[in-house]
């Protein structure tokens, strides 16, 4: 029991709210077709983060957070000059800026040391849940001790903040998100402020992916922001019942992929365990891969409601 | 500071044989992607290179869980070689088979099969490393490769890629153009649309996993996508396009190479990355048929009465 609320408790709410946070931006990344820019972002990161660091010279969240956002905000404004006054192609562009980003930072990481401190790329890509631990816990008694809960991993409490914060913003602006999402054109019309409502929805994402990442890596982020909001709009045609499926989705996955990489192995006779932020992302592509299997000609996976 | 006397003489390949080896090598394989690329690019599935290339993770690492269960020494190139093409395979089929689907789009089908397949390939990666056999180092420089080790026989094989690559584009080139023009009419007209894509798919797939071995992830990605963009500010004409792609690839590739050996502190991959980065800029502004100041010169002389400007040519890319 000890070992559970020390080892595999922090981890598993870790994944929980990094896949909760994720998955509730993605639902309008989805829906405006911006799934890939996503995964642009998790790649800009890298170079967000390290400006920070140099600039700041710590690892703090409240660096590392800004860093992240204003990566999101420049890759955002270059694709849009190259597609807006160069004509490229979109998913071009996207590729365009984030392989050259992700460039400068490498150069920049090997320029500055920051290779050769605590600076490393691959726990930023992979993410690495194991490493979250909770060391006050002694017992089931430590969950109501303020003493021992305050000695849960900092990145935790991140992320339940980064989740309240996006849960508040998205629920205040989500009719405009949605009509902006369905229709821009009608959105412009009756005068919504289409940019600025973009620019929340970006900044937004911005601080899942960071949020996420300091704790369970960039991968895992852009499974959980694409996967579950794909799977859910399989499920319905309702975009409040599909935000509903995919933080239901994205819970599971967590649950189904972390016992998959624990139990997985050891049942199988192999005393070892997965990367448990890899298995969670795979698992949630299954799901994916599922609901579009089953899917019937109105294009809806399961019977439902029709509205 | 930058020396640049020995970068003109790396430049004239006088760096000593393992520096040569790698500016022909990484020169190749720049010319087969930057040629490669502008199809992808014209069908508008640019990033799909990118969950491909992704997606061939699991498939390394499959393919090395095979060989240290076979007891074959760790690291047996022709398998993990083989594992991620077949990996990168299903990965495009499946993507293909997601995107059809009603209600999802390309750009999620694109991006879930990227990030699921990435997280099952990191889940093999973290049983490879518990593993005694050694050599799986090979498998972290996926990410960012090591192209400065290069080894000759990687370079003539990025030579054989780009030599194929030329042939194929050479003798498919009016068919490829039709398909990319106006892909409906193409279809009227006979061809086989879906099988040229599938031509252009194993194209870009070969060029992706020969890259990934040699230059790495993120490295083949850039190559695939930014000399094809850069190029399309200098023609409408496909053929040039495609010349120009391959030239600017080759010349990223030729002299990020060169400036890395000189700077010996900078990762190869990356410089290139850059160098490619610095060719698109300097033709997104000065691009003769698209760039922003032949633009700007051009709008203005159509202004004055007197030019009758000729309408856009017929055959003009989209």
């Amino acid at each position: 029991m000890t070992t559970f609320l020390q080892i595999d408790l922090p981890a598993l709410l870790g994944a929980l709210l990094a896949a909760l946070v994720c998955a509730l931006v993605g639902n309008l990344l989805v829906l405006t077709r911006r799934a890939m820019f996503s995964d642009a972002l998790s790649h800009v990161m890298l170079p967000g983060v390290l400006v920070a660091f140099l600039l700041t010279g710590s690892t703090a969240a409240p660096a590392v957070l800004a860093g992240g956002v204003v990566a999101a905000f420049v890759a955002a404004v270059l694709v849009h000059v190259l597609v807006r006054y160069g004509r490229v192609d979109p998913s071009a562009a996207l590729g365009i800026v984030f392989t050259t980003l992700f460039a400068a930072g490498i150069v920049l990481m090997e320029q500055s040391g920051a290779a050769r401190t605590s600076f490393d790329v691959h726990h930023i890509l992979f993410g690495n849940l194991e490493t979250l631990v909770w060391a006050g816990a002694s017992g089931p008694g430590s969950l109501v001790d303020p003493q021992a809960l305050a000695l849960l991993p900092a990145s935790i409490g991140h992320m339940a903040l980064s989740l309240a914060i996006v849960a508040v913003v998205l629920y205040v602006l989500r009719t405009q998100l949605a009509v902006v999402a369905f229709d821009p054109v009608f959105a412009a019309a009756s005068g919504l402020r289409v940019r600025l409502l973009d620019l929340a929805l970006l900044a937004a994402t911005a601080l899942a992916t960071v949020a996420a990442f300091e704790a369970v890596g960039a991968i895992l982020a852009l499974a959980m922001i694409v996967c579950p909001a794909a799977t859910a709009r399989l499920l319905t045609r309702r975009l409040d019942a599909q935000v509903r499926w995919s933080l239901a989705i994205a819970a599971t996955s967590v649950g189904v992929g972390y016992a998959v990489a624990v139990l997985g192995p050891p049942a199988l006779g192999f005393p070892i365990a997965l990367n448990a932020a890899g298995t969670i992302g795979a698992v949630s592509g299954v799901f994916f891969i599922a609901a579009a299997a089953l899917q019937r000609r109105d294009g809806v996976a399961i019977a439902g409601r029709r509205a | 500071m930058m020396d640049w006397r020995a970068l003109v003489s790396i430049l004239l390949l006088e760096g000593g044989w393992n520096t040569v080896v790698v500016m022909v090598g990484a020169a190749a394989l720049g010319f087969a992607c930057g040629a490669v690329g502008v199809f992808t690019m014209l069908r508008r599935r640019a990033l799909m290179a990118d969950a491909v290339a992704h997606a061939a993770l699991p498939g390394l690492a499959g393919g090395f869980l095979l060989g240290a269960a076979l007891g074959l020494p760790g690291r047996t190139p022709p398998l993990l070689l083989a594992g991620a093409a077949v990996a990168a395979a299903a990965a495009a089929m499946l993507i293909d088979w997601l995107s059809r689907r009603p209600r999802v789009t390309e750009d999620t089908a694109t991006a879930a099969v990227l990030a699921a397949s990435f997280g099952l390939g990191i889940a093999l990666l973290s049983i490879a490393q518990t593993l005694s056999t050694g050599g799986q180092a090979g498998l972290d420089s996926f990410l960012l490769g090591s192209t400065a080790g290069m080894l000759a026989s990687e370079a003539m094989l990025t030579a054989a890629l780009a030599v194929a690559v030329t042939i194929v584009l050479r003798l498919a080139l009016p068919k490829l153009a039709a398909v990319a023009f106006d892909p409906p009419f193409a279809a009227a007209s006979g061809l086989n649309v879906a099988r040229l894509d599938l031509l252009v798919t194993a194209l870009s797939l070969a060029c992706v996993i020969i890259g990934l071995r040699i230059v790495g992830l993120v490295l083949v990605v850039a190559l695939l996508i930014i000399p094809p963009a850069a190029a399309r500010f200098w023609s409408d004409r496909l053929g040039v396009v495609v010349a120009v792609a391959a030239l600017f690839g080759a010349a990223s590739a030729y002299v990020g190479a060169a400036l890395s050996a000189v700077l010996p502190d900078l990762p190869t991959g990356a410089v290139i990355v850059l160098c490619a980065a610095t060719l698109f800029a300097i033709s997104m502004v000065a691009g003769s048929a698209r760039g922003l100041l032949p633009l700007a010169w051009g709008r203005r002389r159509r202004a004055s009465p007197a030019s009758g400007m000729p309408a856009a040519p017929r055959s003009a890319l989209p």
